[in-house]
Protein backbone atom coordinates (compact mmCIF):
# COMPACT_ATOMS: atom_id res chain seq x y z
CA UNK A 1 0.00 0.00 0.00
CA UNK A 2 1.37 3.34 -0.91
CA UNK A 3 0.27 6.64 1.20
CA UNK A 4 0.37 10.14 -0.18
CA UNK A 5 0.27 12.63 2.77
CA UNK A 6 -1.18 16.39 1.37
CA UNK A 7 1.81 18.94 2.09
CA UNK A 8 0.57 22.27 3.07
CA UNK A 9 2.62 25.37 3.23
CA UNK A 10 2.43 28.86 4.14
CA UNK A 11 5.15 31.88 4.38
CA UNK A 12 7.46 29.62 3.14
CA UNK A 13 6.67 27.18 5.01
CA UNK A 14 5.21 23.65 5.83
CA UNK A 15 2.82 23.83 7.70
CA UNK A 16 3.16 21.58 11.41
CA UNK A 17 -0.58 19.93 10.60
CA UNK A 18 0.50 18.09 7.67
CA UNK A 19 4.30 16.86 9.06
CA UNK A 20 2.35 15.66 11.76
CA UNK A 21 0.19 13.41 9.72
CA UNK A 22 3.56 12.12 8.08
CA UNK A 23 5.22 11.51 11.44
CA UNK A 24 2.06 9.52 12.07
CA UNK A 25 2.16 7.57 8.66
CA UNK A 26 5.76 6.84 9.04
CA UNK A 27 4.59 4.87 11.86
CA UNK A 28 2.31 2.63 9.66
CA UNK A 29 5.19 0.92 8.62
CA UNK A 30 4.85 1.88 5.11
CA UNK A 31 8.44 2.69 3.07
CA UNK A 32 6.18 3.91 -0.02
CA UNK A 33 5.58 7.20 2.00
CA UNK A 34 5.16 9.94 -0.34
CA UNK A 35 4.44 13.82 0.13
CA UNK A 36 2.79 16.10 -2.65
CA UNK A 37 3.21 19.98 -2.37
CA UNK A 38 1.54 22.52 -4.57
CA UNK A 39 2.11 26.43 -5.01
CA UNK A 40 4.14 28.64 -6.21
CA UNK A 41 7.98 28.64 -4.81
CA UNK A 42 7.20 25.50 -2.85
CA UNK A 43 9.97 23.33 -4.85
CA UNK A 44 12.50 23.77 -2.10
CA UNK A 45 10.28 23.19 0.50
CA UNK A 46 10.32 19.20 -0.52
CA UNK A 47 13.52 18.29 1.28
CA UNK A 48 11.83 19.43 4.84
CA UNK A 49 9.32 16.86 4.37
CA UNK A 50 12.33 13.72 4.35
CA UNK A 51 12.66 14.51 7.61
CA UNK A 52 9.33 14.30 8.68
CA UNK A 53 9.12 10.59 6.87
CA UNK A 54 8.55 11.43 3.30
CA UNK A 55 10.43 8.84 1.10
CA UNK A 56 9.25 11.30 -1.90
CA UNK A 57 7.78 14.08 -2.50
CA UNK A 58 5.62 15.07 -5.63
CA UNK A 59 6.16 19.08 -6.60
CA UNK A 60 3.75 20.87 -8.65
CA UNK A 61 5.47 25.06 -8.24
CA UNK A 62 3.63 26.96 -10.94
CA UNK A 63 2.96 30.85 -10.65
CA UNK A 64 -0.90 29.79 -11.40
CA UNK A 65 -1.03 27.66 -8.11
CA UNK A 66 -0.18 31.06 -6.01
CA UNK A 67 -3.50 31.24 -4.52
CA UNK A 68 -4.49 28.61 -2.09
CA UNK A 69 -7.86 28.03 -4.02
CA UNK A 70 -9.02 24.20 -3.42
CA UNK A 71 -10.39 22.94 -6.81
CA UNK A 72 -7.10 23.36 -8.94
CA UNK A 73 -5.37 20.92 -5.91
CA UNK A 74 -8.39 18.81 -6.60
CA UNK A 75 -7.19 18.12 -10.12
CA UNK A 76 -3.57 17.83 -9.27
CA UNK A 77 -4.10 15.15 -6.63
CA UNK A 78 -6.46 13.15 -9.24
CA UNK A 79 -3.84 13.35 -11.55
CA UNK A 80 -1.34 11.88 -9.45
CA UNK A 81 -3.36 9.09 -7.53
CA UNK A 82 -4.44 8.17 -11.18
CA UNK A 83 -0.54 7.96 -12.24
CA UNK A 84 0.53 6.04 -9.25
CA UNK A 85 -2.45 4.12 -7.83
CA UNK A 86 -1.98 5.60 -4.77
CA UNK A 87 -3.83 3.19 -1.86
CA UNK A 88 -4.15 6.35 0.73
CA UNK A 89 -4.55 9.60 0.90
CA UNK A 90 -4.24 11.62 3.87
CA UNK A 91 -4.66 15.68 4.75
CA UNK A 92 -4.37 17.35 7.94
CA UNK A 93 -7.48 19.48 8.51
CA UNK A 94 -7.73 22.71 7.89
CA UNK A 95 -9.55 25.61 5.31
CA UNK A 96 -8.10 24.59 2.57
CA UNK A 97 -7.32 20.87 2.76
CA UNK A 98 -10.95 19.81 3.97
CA UNK A 99 -12.00 21.01 0.43
CA UNK A 100 -9.90 19.48 -1.83
CA UNK A 101 -10.21 16.15 0.29
CA UNK A 102 -14.10 16.53 -0.33
CA UNK A 103 -13.50 17.25 -3.59
CA UNK A 104 -11.13 14.83 -4.14
CA UNK A 105 -13.32 12.05 -2.91
CA UNK A 106 -15.84 13.15 -5.29
CA UNK A 107 -13.91 12.96 -8.12
CA UNK A 108 -12.35 9.71 -7.73
CA UNK A 109 -15.53 8.11 -6.02
CA UNK A 110 -13.53 7.68 -2.94
CA UNK A 111 -14.64 7.04 0.46
CA UNK A 112 -13.56 9.98 3.25
CA UNK A 113 -13.62 9.98 6.47
CA UNK A 114 -12.85 12.93 8.14
CA UNK A 115 -12.49 14.70 11.41
CA UNK A 116 -9.84 11.51 12.49
CA UNK A 117 -8.08 11.61 15.22
CA UNK A 118 -6.15 8.34 14.83
CA UNK A 119 -5.40 6.19 11.81
CA UNK A 120 -4.01 2.57 12.88
CA UNK A 121 -3.89 -1.13 11.21
CA UNK A 122 -5.57 -3.50 12.19
CA UNK A 123 -5.64 -6.76 10.70
CA UNK A 124 -4.29 -5.45 7.36
CA UNK A 125 -6.89 -2.86 7.09
CA UNK A 126 -6.48 0.54 7.82
CA UNK A 127 -8.91 2.06 10.56
CA UNK A 128 -9.51 5.11 11.79
CA UNK A 129 -10.68 6.53 14.77
CA UNK A 130 -13.47 9.46 15.31
CA UNK A 131 -14.77 11.22 18.10
CA UNK A 132 -18.59 11.88 17.23
CA UNK A 133 -21.61 13.61 18.65
CA UNK A 134 -19.33 16.39 20.65
CA UNK A 135 -16.74 13.69 21.34
CA UNK A 136 -19.22 12.03 23.30
CA UNK A 137 -18.41 8.50 21.11
CA UNK A 138 -15.45 7.48 19.26
CA UNK A 139 -16.39 5.78 16.50
CA UNK A 140 -13.91 2.38 14.41
CA UNK A 141 -14.44 3.84 10.37
CA UNK A 142 -13.02 1.92 7.62
CA UNK A 143 -13.35 2.09 3.82
CA UNK A 144 -14.80 -0.30 1.32
CA UNK A 145 -12.79 0.53 -1.22
CA UNK A 146 -10.01 2.09 -2.51
CA UNK A 147 -7.96 5.06 -2.26
CA UNK A 148 -8.85 5.87 1.18
CA UNK A 149 -9.28 9.39 2.13
CA UNK A 150 -8.74 10.53 5.54
CA UNK A 151 -8.90 14.03 6.87
CA UNK A 152 -7.61 14.28 10.45
CA UNK A 153 -8.94 17.01 13.08
CA UNK A 154 -6.61 19.62 13.53
CA UNK A 155 -3.44 18.85 15.38
CA UNK A 156 -3.91 15.63 15.82
CA UNK A 157 -0.58 14.13 15.98
CA UNK A 158 2.97 16.44 16.81
CA UNK A 159 5.06 16.81 14.14
CA UNK A 160 8.70 15.09 15.01
CA UNK A 161 11.57 14.89 12.68
CA UNK A 162 12.81 11.16 12.38
CA UNK A 163 16.05 11.58 10.79
CA UNK A 164 15.16 10.54 7.25
CA UNK A 165 17.10 11.87 4.50
CA UNK A 166 16.36 13.95 1.42
CA UNK A 167 13.81 12.65 -0.15
CA UNK A 168 13.43 12.26 -4.07
CA UNK A 169 11.77 14.99 -5.61
CA UNK A 170 9.32 14.77 -8.75
CA UNK A 171 7.94 17.31 -10.29
CA UNK A 172 4.49 16.96 -12.04
CA UNK A 173 2.05 18.74 -13.80
CA UNK A 174 -2.32 18.34 -14.62
CA UNK A 175 -4.12 19.44 -16.79
CA UNK A 176 -6.93 22.43 -15.14
CA UNK A 177 -10.33 21.84 -15.79
CA UNK A 178 -12.22 24.92 -17.01
CA UNK A 179 -14.59 24.71 -13.70
CA UNK A 180 -11.20 24.56 -11.59
CA UNK A 181 -9.58 27.54 -11.77
CA UNK A 182 -13.22 29.78 -12.24
CA UNK A 183 -12.80 30.68 -8.77
CA UNK A 184 -9.90 33.66 -8.48
CA UNK A 185 -8.34 34.73 -4.72
CA UNK A 186 -8.97 38.90 -5.00
CA UNK A 187 -7.50 39.53 -1.55
CA UNK A 188 -5.33 37.04 -0.01
CA UNK A 189 -5.14 36.89 4.46
CA UNK A 190 -2.14 38.31 5.21
CA UNK A 191 -0.90 37.51 8.77
CA UNK A 192 -1.56 39.85 11.57
CA UNK A 193 1.61 41.18 12.71
CA UNK A 194 0.29 42.74 15.92
CA UNK A 195 -1.42 40.87 18.36
CA UNK A 196 -1.28 39.57 22.20
CA UNK A 197 0.86 36.91 22.59
CA UNK A 198 -1.53 34.32 23.60
CA UNK A 199 0.79 31.71 23.02
CA UNK A 200 2.87 32.20 25.87
CA UNK A 201 0.03 33.60 28.56
CA UNK A 202 -0.73 31.57 31.62
CA UNK A 203 -4.05 32.70 31.68
CA UNK A 204 -6.04 32.75 28.68
CA UNK A 205 -9.75 34.51 29.06
CA UNK A 206 -11.97 33.67 26.21
CA UNK A 207 -15.23 35.51 25.38
CA UNK A 208 -17.85 33.93 22.77
CA UNK A 209 -21.31 34.89 21.53
CA UNK A 210 -22.94 34.13 24.74
CA UNK A 211 -21.76 37.86 25.75
CA UNK A 212 -24.75 39.16 23.53
CA UNK A 213 -22.72 42.37 22.43
CA UNK A 214 -19.85 43.45 21.10
CA UNK A 215 -19.21 46.16 24.08
CA UNK A 216 -19.75 43.21 26.73
CA UNK A 217 -15.91 41.94 25.84
CA UNK A 218 -14.95 44.77 28.19
CA UNK A 219 -16.17 41.62 30.79
CA UNK A 220 -13.77 39.70 29.49
CA UNK A 221 -11.19 42.14 29.39
CA UNK A 222 -11.77 42.77 32.73
CA UNK A 223 -11.46 39.39 33.90
CA UNK A 224 -8.46 38.77 32.12
CA UNK A 225 -6.99 42.43 33.86
CA UNK A 226 -7.70 40.80 37.39
CA UNK A 227 -6.11 37.53 36.93
CA UNK A 228 -2.67 38.82 35.01
CA UNK A 229 -4.04 37.52 31.93
CA UNK A 230 -4.99 37.20 27.62
CA UNK A 231 -8.03 37.94 25.86
CA UNK A 232 -9.08 35.21 23.58
CA UNK A 233 -12.18 35.46 21.50
CA UNK A 234 -14.22 32.10 19.33
CA UNK A 235 -14.74 32.12 15.47
CA UNK A 236 -18.24 33.27 15.70
CA UNK A 237 -17.27 36.68 17.09
CA UNK A 238 -14.50 37.56 15.47
CA UNK A 239 -16.38 36.68 12.36
CA UNK A 240 -19.36 38.65 13.68
CA UNK A 241 -16.93 41.83 14.09
CA UNK A 242 -16.63 41.66 18.03
CA UNK A 243 -13.03 41.53 18.12
CA UNK A 244 -9.56 41.15 16.31
CA UNK A 245 -8.81 38.37 14.63
CA UNK A 246 -5.52 38.16 16.21
CA UNK A 247 -7.46 37.19 19.25
CA UNK A 248 -9.34 33.90 18.11
CA UNK A 249 -8.28 30.36 19.15
CA UNK A 250 -9.80 27.57 17.54
CA UNK A 251 -8.94 25.60 14.55
CA UNK A 252 -8.85 28.35 12.37
CA UNK A 253 -6.97 30.98 14.52
CA UNK A 254 -4.08 30.27 17.78
CA UNK A 255 -3.79 26.90 19.66
CA UNK A 256 -3.36 27.60 23.14
CA UNK A 257 -2.16 25.92 26.25
CA UNK A 258 -2.53 28.15 29.18
CA UNK A 259 -2.50 26.78 32.86
CA UNK A 260 -5.75 28.81 33.02
CA UNK A 261 -8.45 28.95 30.77
CA UNK A 262 -11.45 30.88 31.33
CA UNK A 263 -14.38 30.20 28.44
CA UNK A 264 -17.01 32.78 29.17
CA UNK A 265 -20.10 32.48 26.83
CA UNK A 266 -18.48 30.22 24.58
CA UNK A 267 -20.84 26.78 23.93
CA UNK A 268 -17.54 24.83 22.83
CA UNK A 269 -17.98 23.49 19.47
CA UNK A 270 -15.09 21.27 18.30
CA UNK A 271 -13.37 24.46 16.15
CA UNK A 272 -12.75 26.09 19.36
CA UNK A 273 -12.09 22.70 21.62
CA UNK A 274 -9.30 22.16 19.22
CA UNK A 275 -7.26 25.27 19.95
CA UNK A 276 -7.55 25.00 23.79
CA UNK A 277 -8.30 21.64 25.07
CA UNK A 278 -4.66 21.17 25.94
CA UNK A 279 -5.08 23.95 28.64
CA UNK A 280 -4.09 22.97 32.07
CA UNK A 281 -7.54 24.25 33.93
CA UNK A 282 -10.39 24.71 32.24
CA UNK A 283 -13.38 27.19 34.03
CA UNK A 284 -16.06 27.43 31.80
CA UNK A 285 -19.51 29.90 32.51
CA UNK A 286 -22.54 29.35 30.69
CA UNK A 287 -26.34 29.62 30.86
CA UNK A 288 -27.26 26.63 29.00
CA UNK A 289 -26.17 24.11 30.91
CA UNK A 290 -26.27 21.10 27.72
CA UNK A 291 -23.37 23.31 26.50
CA UNK A 292 -20.44 21.01 25.47
CA UNK A 293 -17.79 22.75 26.56
CA UNK A 294 -18.94 21.65 30.01
CA UNK A 295 -18.05 18.04 28.78
CA UNK A 296 -14.41 19.53 28.55
CA UNK A 297 -14.35 21.55 31.68
CA UNK A 298 -12.68 21.40 34.90
CA UNK A 299 -15.48 23.43 36.46
CA UNK A 300 -18.65 23.91 35.00
CA UNK A 301 -20.51 27.13 35.94
CA UNK A 302 -23.89 26.91 34.84
CA UNK A 303 -24.94 30.50 35.31
CA UNK A 304 -25.65 34.28 33.87
CA UNK A 305 -22.21 35.35 32.74
CA UNK A 306 -23.44 39.05 33.08
CA UNK A 307 -23.89 38.46 36.73
CA UNK A 308 -21.21 35.96 37.58
CA UNK A 309 -18.15 37.90 35.78
CA UNK A 310 -18.44 41.24 37.35
CA UNK A 311 -18.12 39.86 40.95
CA UNK A 312 -15.81 37.17 39.89
CA UNK A 313 -13.42 40.07 38.97
CA UNK A 314 -14.21 42.29 41.90
CA UNK A 315 -13.55 39.44 44.14
CA UNK A 316 -9.94 38.15 42.34
CA UNK A 317 -9.12 41.65 42.59
CA UNK A 318 -9.54 41.57 46.46
CA UNK A 319 -8.06 38.52 46.78
CA UNK A 320 -5.12 39.66 44.90
CA UNK A 321 -5.18 43.00 46.72
CA UNK A 322 -4.41 40.84 49.53
CA UNK B 1 -31.92 34.23 -9.83
CA UNK B 2 -32.94 30.57 -9.08
CA UNK B 3 -31.32 30.16 -5.46
CA UNK B 4 -31.02 26.38 -4.39
CA UNK B 5 -30.30 26.20 -0.14
CA UNK B 6 -29.35 22.36 0.45
CA UNK B 7 -30.84 21.66 4.01
CA UNK B 8 -30.48 18.87 6.51
CA UNK B 9 -32.92 18.21 9.30
CA UNK B 10 -30.99 16.93 12.46
CA UNK B 11 -32.04 15.34 15.99
CA UNK B 12 -33.30 17.40 18.54
CA UNK B 13 -31.72 18.20 22.13
CA UNK B 14 -29.13 15.16 23.49
CA UNK B 15 -28.03 12.87 20.44
CA UNK B 16 -26.95 9.19 20.03
CA UNK B 17 -25.87 6.33 18.07
CA UNK B 18 -28.17 3.88 17.65
CA UNK B 19 -25.62 0.81 18.56
CA UNK B 20 -26.97 -1.45 15.95
CA UNK B 21 -27.03 -0.03 13.54
CA UNK B 22 -24.54 2.57 14.01
CA UNK B 23 -26.06 5.40 12.61
CA UNK B 24 -27.50 8.25 14.25
CA UNK B 25 -30.83 8.06 15.91
CA UNK B 26 -33.27 9.79 13.65
CA UNK B 27 -36.25 8.53 15.73
CA UNK B 28 -36.74 11.75 18.14
CA UNK B 29 -38.03 15.19 17.39
CA UNK B 30 -35.91 16.99 14.17
CA UNK B 31 -35.43 20.39 13.74
CA UNK B 32 -33.69 22.85 10.83
CA UNK B 33 -29.87 22.33 11.54
CA UNK B 34 -28.88 25.55 12.97
CA UNK B 35 -25.84 26.52 10.18
CA UNK B 36 -28.35 25.92 7.78
CA UNK B 37 -30.84 28.21 8.84
CA UNK B 38 -27.74 31.08 7.90
CA UNK B 39 -28.03 29.64 4.32
CA UNK B 40 -31.99 30.29 4.11
CA UNK B 41 -31.49 33.78 5.36
CA UNK B 42 -28.91 34.20 3.11
CA UNK B 43 -30.32 32.90 0.20
CA UNK B 44 -33.46 35.20 0.71
CA UNK B 45 -31.42 37.88 1.29
CA UNK B 46 -29.88 37.67 -1.92
CA UNK B 47 -33.34 37.35 -3.64
CA UNK B 48 -34.85 40.34 -2.23
CA UNK B 49 -31.77 42.61 -2.66
CA UNK B 50 -31.97 41.41 -6.50
CA UNK B 51 -35.72 42.35 -6.35
CA UNK B 52 -36.61 38.97 -8.04
CA UNK B 53 -36.15 35.61 -7.91
CA UNK B 54 -37.02 31.66 -6.30
CA UNK B 55 -35.89 30.19 -3.04
CA UNK B 56 -35.69 27.00 -3.17
CA UNK B 57 -34.84 24.27 -0.42
CA UNK B 58 -33.43 21.02 -1.30
CA UNK B 59 -33.19 18.60 1.47
CA UNK B 60 -32.64 14.71 1.47
CA UNK B 61 -33.75 12.24 4.44
CA UNK B 62 -36.99 10.43 6.19
CA UNK B 63 -40.31 11.63 5.59
CA UNK B 64 -39.52 13.60 9.23
CA UNK B 65 -36.55 16.00 7.42
CA UNK B 66 -40.63 18.11 6.76
CA UNK B 67 -39.69 19.75 9.66
CA UNK B 68 -36.42 21.55 8.20
CA UNK B 69 -38.47 21.88 4.95
CA UNK B 70 -41.26 23.56 7.00
CA UNK B 71 -38.98 25.86 8.89
CA UNK B 72 -36.92 27.44 6.01
CA UNK B 73 -40.78 27.21 4.06
CA UNK B 74 -41.73 30.24 6.92
CA UNK B 75 -38.84 31.86 7.03
CA UNK B 76 -39.55 32.40 3.20
CA UNK B 77 -38.09 30.39 0.98
CA UNK B 78 -40.47 29.91 -2.27
CA UNK B 79 -41.05 25.93 -2.44
CA UNK B 80 -39.12 22.75 -1.41
CA UNK B 81 -37.54 19.88 -2.61
CA UNK B 82 -37.19 16.63 -0.44
CA UNK B 83 -35.50 13.77 -1.83
CA UNK B 84 -36.85 10.78 0.48
CA UNK B 85 -36.16 6.92 -0.50
CA UNK B 86 -36.13 4.33 1.82
CA UNK B 87 -32.61 3.21 -0.40
CA UNK B 88 -31.00 6.63 1.22
CA UNK B 89 -30.28 5.64 4.82
CA UNK B 90 -26.95 5.59 5.86
CA UNK B 91 -25.50 7.48 2.87
CA UNK B 92 -22.04 8.85 3.31
CA UNK B 93 -20.32 11.82 1.68
CA UNK B 94 -20.22 10.02 -1.55
CA UNK B 95 -23.44 8.82 -2.08
CA UNK B 96 -25.26 12.08 -0.39
CA UNK B 97 -23.47 14.78 -2.85
CA UNK B 98 -24.39 12.23 -5.68
CA UNK B 99 -28.40 12.18 -4.84
CA UNK B 100 -27.75 16.28 -4.34
CA UNK B 101 -25.48 17.07 -7.06
CA UNK B 102 -28.66 15.00 -9.33
CA UNK B 103 -31.24 17.16 -7.37
CA UNK B 104 -30.00 20.01 -8.45
CA UNK B 105 -28.63 19.44 -12.09
CA UNK B 106 -32.21 18.84 -12.17
CA UNK B 107 -33.65 22.41 -10.88
CA UNK B 108 -30.45 24.47 -12.55
CA UNK B 109 -29.78 27.14 -10.01
CA UNK B 110 -27.51 29.91 -10.43
CA UNK B 111 -26.51 30.04 -6.81
CA UNK B 112 -26.42 27.21 -4.15
CA UNK B 113 -26.15 27.71 -0.94
CA UNK B 114 -24.98 25.59 1.69
CA UNK B 115 -24.42 25.89 5.67
CA UNK B 116 -21.31 25.35 7.42
CA UNK B 117 -21.64 22.22 9.21
CA UNK B 118 -24.30 20.03 10.18
CA UNK B 119 -24.86 20.03 13.76
CA UNK B 120 -24.93 16.05 14.19
CA UNK B 121 -21.99 14.97 12.15
CA UNK B 122 -19.83 18.11 12.23
CA UNK B 123 -19.26 17.08 8.30
CA UNK B 124 -17.84 20.26 6.32
CA UNK B 125 -17.43 18.73 3.43
CA UNK B 126 -20.43 18.21 1.33
CA UNK B 127 -20.21 21.58 -0.83
CA UNK B 128 -17.15 21.08 -1.93
CA UNK B 129 -17.63 17.33 -2.97
CA UNK B 130 -21.09 18.58 -4.67
CA UNK B 131 -19.38 21.36 -6.52
CA UNK B 132 -17.37 18.92 -7.99
CA UNK B 133 -19.82 16.67 -9.06
CA UNK B 134 -21.63 19.91 -10.68
CA UNK B 135 -18.58 21.26 -11.87
CA UNK B 136 -19.28 24.50 -10.33
CA UNK B 137 -16.20 26.72 -8.42
CA UNK B 138 -17.03 26.87 -4.54
CA UNK B 139 -16.40 29.14 -2.36
CA UNK B 140 -16.50 28.04 1.88
CA UNK B 141 -16.76 28.97 4.64
CA UNK B 142 -18.47 32.19 3.80
CA UNK B 143 -18.51 35.15 6.37
CA UNK B 144 -19.85 37.80 4.19
CA UNK B 145 -21.29 37.66 0.30
CA UNK B 146 -21.95 39.91 -2.32
CA UNK B 147 -23.59 39.08 -5.76
CA UNK B 148 -23.02 41.06 -8.22
CA UNK B 149 -24.41 40.77 -11.78
CA UNK B 150 -22.87 37.20 -12.61
CA UNK B 151 -20.51 37.35 -10.14
CA UNK B 152 -20.33 36.30 -6.60
CA UNK B 153 -17.49 37.19 -3.92
CA UNK B 154 -17.21 35.74 -0.46
CA UNK B 155 -14.50 37.46 2.40
CA UNK B 156 -14.27 33.95 4.51
CA UNK B 157 -11.80 33.34 7.48
CA UNK B 158 -8.89 30.50 7.12
CA UNK B 159 -5.83 29.76 9.51
CA UNK B 160 -4.31 33.03 8.50
CA UNK B 161 -6.82 35.89 8.50
CA UNK B 162 -9.51 36.95 5.95
CA UNK B 163 -9.24 35.53 2.00
CA UNK B 164 -11.71 37.43 -0.36
CA UNK B 165 -12.77 34.83 -2.92
CA UNK B 166 -14.45 35.80 -6.76
CA UNK B 167 -16.47 33.24 -8.90
CA UNK B 168 -19.02 33.27 -11.79
CA UNK B 169 -22.15 32.05 -11.51
CA UNK B 170 -23.26 29.22 -11.35
CA UNK B 171 -21.43 28.62 -8.60
CA UNK B 172 -21.64 26.35 -4.92
CA UNK B 173 -21.25 28.76 -1.83
CA UNK B 174 -21.25 27.51 2.19
CA UNK B 175 -21.71 30.54 4.14
CA UNK B 176 -20.29 30.70 8.23
CA UNK B 177 -22.75 31.38 10.68
CA UNK B 178 -21.54 34.41 10.69
CA UNK B 179 -22.82 35.62 7.85
CA UNK B 180 -26.20 36.81 9.09
CA UNK B 181 -28.51 36.36 11.74
CA UNK B 182 -31.35 33.82 10.34
CA UNK B 183 -34.91 35.61 11.43
CA UNK B 184 -37.73 34.15 12.70
CA UNK B 185 -40.72 32.64 11.10
CA UNK B 186 -43.35 35.43 11.23
CA UNK B 187 -47.19 33.75 12.48
CA UNK B 188 -47.88 34.92 8.55
CA UNK B 189 -45.16 32.99 7.48
CA UNK B 190 -45.37 29.94 9.61
CA UNK B 191 -49.36 29.54 8.23
CA UNK B 192 -48.35 30.57 4.35
CA UNK B 193 -45.57 27.64 4.56
CA UNK B 194 -48.34 25.55 4.21
CA UNK B 195 -49.74 26.32 1.26
CA UNK B 196 -46.09 26.25 -0.65
CA UNK B 197 -44.72 23.95 -3.27
CA UNK B 198 -43.56 20.41 -1.80
CA UNK B 199 -42.25 18.65 -4.56
CA UNK B 200 -41.41 14.90 -3.42
CA UNK B 201 -38.64 12.73 -5.45
CA UNK B 202 -37.31 9.12 -5.32
CA UNK B 203 -34.09 7.95 -6.31
CA UNK B 204 -35.91 7.08 -9.55
CA UNK B 205 -36.96 10.34 -10.18
CA UNK B 206 -33.54 11.42 -9.98
CA UNK B 207 -32.14 8.66 -12.48
CA UNK B 208 -30.42 6.91 -9.72
CA UNK B 209 -30.61 3.54 -9.06
CA UNK B 210 -30.76 2.03 -5.28
CA UNK B 211 -26.90 1.26 -5.90
CA UNK B 212 -25.79 4.58 -5.78
CA UNK B 213 -27.34 5.85 -2.47
CA UNK B 214 -27.41 4.12 1.11
CA UNK B 215 -24.52 2.30 2.24
CA UNK B 216 -24.11 0.48 -1.15
CA UNK B 217 -23.44 3.87 -2.87
CA UNK B 218 -21.18 4.89 -0.09
CA UNK B 219 -17.33 3.56 0.06
CA UNK B 220 -16.51 4.56 4.12
CA UNK B 221 -18.16 2.31 6.66
CA UNK B 222 -18.74 2.48 10.88
CA UNK B 223 -17.16 -0.58 12.20
CA UNK B 224 -17.60 -0.26 16.46
CA UNK B 225 -18.44 2.58 18.93
CA UNK B 226 -16.65 3.01 22.01
CA UNK B 227 -16.49 5.20 24.89
CA UNK B 228 -14.54 8.38 24.29
CA UNK B 229 -11.25 8.21 26.72
CA UNK B 230 -12.09 9.57 30.24
CA UNK B 231 -11.44 12.78 31.03
CA UNK B 232 -10.37 13.89 34.85
CA UNK B 233 -12.90 14.65 37.32
CA UNK B 234 -15.11 17.65 36.30
CA UNK B 235 -17.04 19.53 38.90
CA UNK B 236 -20.47 21.35 38.34
CA UNK B 237 -21.42 24.35 40.54
CA UNK B 238 -24.68 26.96 39.58
CA UNK B 239 -26.51 29.28 41.99
CA UNK B 240 -25.88 32.22 44.55
CA UNK B 241 -22.94 31.10 45.81
CA UNK B 242 -20.79 30.12 42.73
CA UNK B 243 -18.32 33.44 42.00
CA UNK B 244 -17.15 32.34 45.75
CA UNK B 245 -16.79 28.31 44.46
CA UNK B 246 -15.24 29.62 41.79
CA UNK B 247 -12.55 31.46 43.83
CA UNK B 248 -12.11 28.77 46.09
CA UNK B 249 -11.50 26.36 43.27
CA UNK B 250 -8.49 28.89 41.84
CA UNK B 251 -7.02 29.04 44.97
CA UNK B 252 -7.17 25.50 45.31
CA UNK B 253 -5.48 24.82 42.02
CA UNK B 254 -2.97 28.00 43.19
CA UNK B 255 -4.13 30.38 40.23
CA UNK B 256 -4.98 33.19 42.08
Amino acid sequence: MSVLVFLEHHGGQLEKGPLGVLTKAATLGDADLAGVLVGAGVRELASEAGKFGAAKVFVWDDQSLEAPLPQPRVDALAALVEQHSFQTILFAGSVLATDVAAGLAARLEAGLNWDLVDLVAQDGELVGKRPALQDTVYADVGWTSTPRLALFRSGAFDAAASGGGEPEVEEFSAEPRTFSTAATMVEQAHEESSGPALDEADVIVAGGRGLGAPEKFTLVEELAKALGGAVGATRAVVDAGWYPYAHQIGQTGKTVSPKLYVAVGISGAIQHKVGMQGSNVIVSINKDSNAPIFEYSDLAVVGDLHEIVPKLTELVRQKKGN
Amino acid sequence: MKIAVCVKQVPEGTKRLDPATKRLDRSGEGALNPFDANAVEEGLRVKERSGDGEVVVLTMGPPAAADAIRKALAMGADRAVHVADDNIAGSDLLATSRVLAAALAREEPELVLFGQQSSDSDGAVLWAAVAERLERPVISQVAELTVDGRKVRGKRQTEYGYDVIEAPLPAVIAVSDAVNEPRYPSLKGIMGAKKKPQEHLSLGDLGLDAAQAGEGGSATTVLALSEPPPRGESRRIEGDGAVAEIVAFLEEKRLV
